[in-house]
């Protein structure tokens, strides 16, 4: 099962340099994958999750082109070759 | 060693002056020599993100600038700069977390304290949702202080208008076993033994907007002021109210003398005198301006007995402006200087101690704090 975890410009400094994590241990939920993905590049979950795990108040997760926000949060369920794009709100700055 | 003496070089001479202001959206550093009569502006440092605390700190041979910073959308954390803000060297991790089990997330930090110079990597810091973190390594790493975090009355305490921050810290200069913060809203709490337990201290500062208007704590103290000289002695603008106490924070007692409003925020001490303090009044609550839309700093010189306006060189008409809670500062030289910004973004100094004043700067984004020091200590 591979899913792609698409980071926003402002994250790559936090993941070497990249841009498009790639997964291929099982992750049946978003929760899952960005789990994943903290084990291997931390300071980006940081940035993502609050302590508590939870989405930040101002970053949205896509699954596909839906944000998680209206489907069923971190508990989304993801088929094999799901891409998550993670992008900051339009809100900022 | 460089050889230049230049804010743009990343390098300052003993003696410089040295503002950092943080706003909401970027931090500024502005350099003087000591003298302070021309200023040198750089930044914005982290554009877009808000800064609501800065440091300087000097100890143990560092030359460190601290910011901390928010972002809109990726959170909280402190960056160390050794060169004035040239260059900053952003943690990977986010450093300033709460434990998972707290059930707390950090918003955002408000007050960075460099610890005593007899221990020289201790520092603490002021954050929202209202707690004390501890670093023992000069800001790399912070723990929250558990005493606080676990604190009973935690679940009673309301977020005023900026959020429930933590946003005051005066360790007792000859203890360290005590301590006393201040927050927004609960009020002045203290210790006696390290952080272990923190009681409120509140008896006679007036809650306007509760029904019972002296609560043991529910206070929305605005900002707490002491001087190292009189550390017993402590000044206090609160949410309505101006208060000293001379007990170390057991009684507190009403020093509102021939003031315009006492509403406002900030609260600054003079860096050689421990009578002499200075406020900016805001006319109320429900208009949060300069009085009378005069912009007048005042200052006590016989510790609240009376208080004086200072007027010479700042704007008395049509001047709506607002200096919130961490907007005021001084720096260290024998002529003392004042600072303040507002939130239309300019930075008002003396260097005569309030008695003349001049605008430093203007049209930056609003202000959220001002902070100054000598480069090198007193020169």
């Amino acid at each position: 099962m591979a899913i792609s975890i698409v980071l926003p410009r402002a994250l790559h400094q936090y993941a070497r340099g990249t841009n498009v994590v790639s997964l291929d241990e099982p992750c049946p939920t978003v929760a899952d994958a960005l789990a994943s993905l903290a084990a291997r590049l931390p300071a980006v979950t940081d940035r993502v999750l609050t302590e508590q795990g939870e989405l930040r108040p101002h970053v949205n997760v896509f699954v596909g082109t839906e944000s998680v926000r209206f489907l069923d949060g971190l508990e989304t369920e993801l088929a094999d070759g799901s891409t998550l794009t993670i992008v900051p709100a339009v809100s900022g700055g | 060693m460089p050889s230049t003496s230049s804010i743009n070089d990343g390098n300052l001479a003993p003696g410089s002056t040295l503002i950092l202001v943080g706003t909401t959206k970027g931090a500024f550093v502005l350099a003087s020599d000591a003298s302070r009569q021309a200023w040198t502006l750089t930044g914005p440092h982290f554009p877009g993100e808000s800064v609501y605390a800065l440091a300087y700190d000097e100890r143990n041979g560092r030359r460190r600038t601290l910011a901390a910073t928010r972002s809109f959308h990726w959170g909280s954390t402190v960056r160390p700069s050794d060169d004035f803000g040239k260059s900053w060297t952003g943690p990977e991790r986010q450093t300033v977390r709460f434990p998972e089990a707290s059930g707390l997330s950090l918003v955002q930090v408000w007050q960075i304290l460099p610890g005593p110079a007899d221990d020289p990597d201790l520092m603490w810091a002021g954050v929202e949702p209202a707690c004390l973190f501890e670093s023992r390594d000069a800001g790399e790493s912070w723990t929250p202080v558990d005493g606080l975090l676990n604190h009973e009355h935690r679940p009673k305490w309301q977020p005023g208008g900026g959020g429930l921050c933590l946003h005051t810290i005066v360790p007792h200069p000859h203890d360290k076993q005590r301590m006393l913060i201040a927050m927004s809203t609960g009020g002045v709490y203290r210790t006696e033994d390290g952080g272990k337990s923190w009681r409120a201290r509140n008896h006679g500062v007036r809650a306007e907007f509760l029904p019972d208007k002296y609560p043991e704590f529910g206070q929305c103290v605005h900002k707490v002021a002491s001087h190292p000289a009189k550390p017993e002695r402590l000044f206090l603008q609160n949410h309505w109210g101006l208060y000293r106490s001379d007990d170390w924070a057991d009684t507190w007692h009403d020093v509102a003398n021939g003031v315009p409003s006492d509403f406002g925020f900030c609260m600054q001490m003079h860096p050689h005198d421990p009578d002499t303090v200075y406020i900016v009044p805001m006319q109320s609550d429900q208009f949060r301006c300069a009085p009378d839309a005069k912009l007048r700093v005042y200052r006590t010189r016989d510790a609240g007995a009376s208080w004086e306006p200072l007027t010479n060189g700042l704007p008395q008409e049509q001047a709506y402006e607002t200096v919130v809670r961490d907007a005021l500062t001084a720096d260290s030289h024998k002529s003392a200087g004042i600072y303040f910004g507002t939130r239309t973004g300019k930075i008002f100094g003396s260097r005569d101690a309030g008695d003349h004043w001049m605008e430093i700067a203007d049209s930056l984004p609003p202000v959220c704090c001002v902070k100054a020091a000598v480069v090198g200590g007193n020169h």
